[in-house]
């Protein structure tokens, strides 16, 4: 299981890494999205992984699921879900100004004569 | 349980939505409320540096949830100084928004209250997660702020800091997680405990989270190579909210000299200022990139934004410092360049209103209202920033210097401050030329933008000039509270059991 959860994470960050670094702010937002994805999950896992085990503490020696990285998981969430939502607003305005959805907000011709893609 | 600690937070958290939901549509009552929250922010700030003063570390266990269970706010010395700065900063940067620029788009009482809201509650928490969540807080109202009023440039600019940021807000919850999974803490005092206790197979993954956690903290605070967000955000956004930003990258600094002087400092053994070597080549950079844009500039508050890089970089060469006396000389010029750069900004918002077809480009052109009082008030603001006599940037960068001698390699860090100061001196002097005195002797008038009034924008910068005056004047006492300031931060036993009580601290 650790095998597959580090891959997911090393998967989700290279992808979030790529198209954060891309010049269209609607791939731009996909990347910054999956790169909360793989840090949700990182996160997740810092409780170390385990299955079938209660979060609520009754006897400190029985085995438990360490309830708090997925309080901050939860925290994480809904901050990135209404930080997402606020970027795509930003990046919606930009289109309407430029035209276009490039992030320097050059316009369809601008682009085209700058030879940038 | 002293409940004056939350007052801070709560009072903007109340306020804020207040306004955004009951006085929208009321410009005069948004700006009363928003001011008069802003003025008792500031008296409460006051009255909590006194009670700071004598040394103990106050704190208030939200919810009554003892720590480390639950979260802690904690007020000493330096969250107090900051408290302070922040409220008063507040208070003079909306005097001057308050006569129009608030009306250029919707909801800048509200972000602003938020604004502050966020500024405080980082500088009371003690615990990382909460940092971090404070952190979202005044981000997600800053990127409100940054594209108040719209346009074109603005808004693109705002795209490219909300990207940063969220990449940062990422990293920040990496380096949480990895010191979580080592240690099983994010509550500062508790870290200060466990870090020297973490077995030496896992103190790999606790120093990349500490790693980690110094790139945030640099995005934050704008360190070469993290810097490249700030001239662009600083120099599109309007000149109150660019004089309200000064102090967020102070943020970073704040939370660097907090976590790296009380859970990575000398009680880390092994781990005792690792930030120490890689942040002074950061700011040492950081320095010379700022002083070298203000000389390329090609508008004012382009070079304005290079000059708040450059300050960033001193401060940041003390911080690094890592002794009593550096962090000292540090929380002087911390201080000193929040004020003396919003009053640069404050002074650039006034120069671009009233240079119709011109804005703020440095290029000659006929002189506009009121230069003389303008130009006058920005030769000052221009010194203090710069650091000559006989401001306080002067007696800042003086205790650096003095503070920095016997560091490793304090020759080179004493001939780049030197140098740097003398390239921004030439930047500045030509810019001035340009606009103040070349521009005065040309024939024609130019007409402002809008209507423009007078006379609370200068109260504003005027106030601002007026503190560092005091802040020259009385720097013996200041300097003596930092000097306390900067022992208490070195006594993390202390704050350990101030947190946590007397018997977790001994552990």
């Amino acid at each position: 299981m650790e095998w597959l959860v580090a891959t997911a994470v090393a998967a989700m960050t290279s992808a979030g890494i790529y198209l954060t670094l891309s010049a269209r702010t609607f791939t731009v937002v996909i990347g910054l999205t999956l790169l909360t994805y793989a840090t949700n999950l990182f996160l997740f896992t810092t409780g170390r992984l385990t299955i079938n085990q209660p979060d609520i503490i009754s006897d400190p020696l029985a085995p438990h699921a360490d309830p708090i990285p997925q309080a901050l998981v939860l925290t994480a969430i809904v901050i990135s879900f209404g930080v997402t939502a606020l970027i795509l607003a930003m990046a919606v305005r930009g289109y309407f100004e430029s035209d276009g959805d490039h992030v320097d907000l050059l316009g369809p011709e601008e682009t085209v004569a700058r030879g940038r893609k | 349980m002293n409940h004056w600690l939350i007052l801070p937070i709560l009072i903007p958290a109340t306020v804020a939505p207040l306004l955004a939901l009951a006085v929208r549509n009321d410009i005069v009552l948004a700006r009363i409320f928003s001011v008069g929250s802003t003025v008792l922010l500031a008296v409460i700030g006051m009255l909590q540096l006194g009670m700071a003063a004598d040394g103990t570390t106050r704190t208030y266990a939200l919810g009554n949830w003892p720590a480390p269970f639950g979260i802690v706010l904690v007020l000493d010395r330096l969250s107090a100084i900051m408290l302070v700065l922040t409220a008063v900063l507040g208070l003079l940067v909306l005097l001057y928004a308050i006569n129009g620029c608030d009306r250029r788009g919707e909801h800048f009482h509200p972000l602003f209250q938020f604004q502050l809201m966020g500024l405080n509650g980082a500088f009371l928490t003690g615990d990382l997660f909460n940092l971090f969540v404070f952190f979202e807080v005044l981000l997600i109202a800053s990127y409100g702020l940054m594209v108040h009023g719209g346009g074109a440039a603005r808004i693109r600019a705002g795209i490219q800091y909300v990207v940063v940021n969220l990449v940062g807000s990422s990293i920040f919850l990496l380096s949480l997680g990895l010191i979580y999974g080592v240690t099983g803490t994010l509550n500062m005092a508790d870290l200060a405990v466990k870090v020297p206790e973490v077995l030496p197979g896992d103190s790999a993954l606790l120093y990349c989270g500490a790693a980690l956690l110094l790139v945030v903290f640099g995005i934050k605070s704008a360190l070469v190579p993290l810097q490249f967000w700030l001239p662009g955000t600083y120099a599109n956004t309007s000149g109150p909210v660019a004089a309200l930003f000064s102090i967020m990258t102070k943020v970073g600094a704040y939370a660097i000299i907090r976590v790296y002087t009380l859970a990575f400092g000398e009680s880390a053994e092994d781990g005792a200022w690792f930030a120490s070597g890689g942040l002074m080549a950061a700011a040492a950079a950081t320095l010379a990139v700022g002083m070298i844009g203000v000389v390329a500039a090609r508008s004012l508050s382009q070079q304005a934004s290079f000059a708040a890089l450059a300050s960033m970089g001193t401060l940041m060469i003390a911080i690094a410092g890592f002794t009593p006396s550096t962090e000292s000389a540090a929380l002087y010029y911390l201080v000193h360049s929040t004020l003396a750069i919003a009053a640069l900004f404050l002074l650039i918002d006034a120069v671009v209103i009233r240079r119709a077809g011109f804005g703020d480009a440095l290029t000659t052109a006929p002189p506009f209202a009121s230069l003389g009082l303008i130009g006058g008030l920005f030769f000052v603001t221009v010194i203090a920033v710069l650091g000559l006599p006989p401001l306080s940037g002067f007696v800042g960068k003086l205790l650096v210097l003095d503070a920095t001698v016997g560091l490793s390699g304090w020759p080179l860090i004493w001939g780049l401050i030197l140098v740097t100061t003398l390239l921004g001196l030439i930047g500045f002097a030509s810019s001035g030329s340009r606009l103040f005195w070349k521009s005065g002797s040309l024939p024609g008038r130019l007409e402002p933008v809008s209507a423009v009034p007078l006379a609370l924008p200068m109260v504003a910068v005027g106030s601002l000039l007026a503190l560092l005056i005091l802040l020259t004047g009385f720097s013996g006492p200041v300097t003596a509270y930092f000097d306390a300031t900067a022992e208490q931060l070195f006594d993390s036993q202390q704050y350990v059991e101030a947190v946590l009580g007397e018997s977790r601290g001994e552990q």
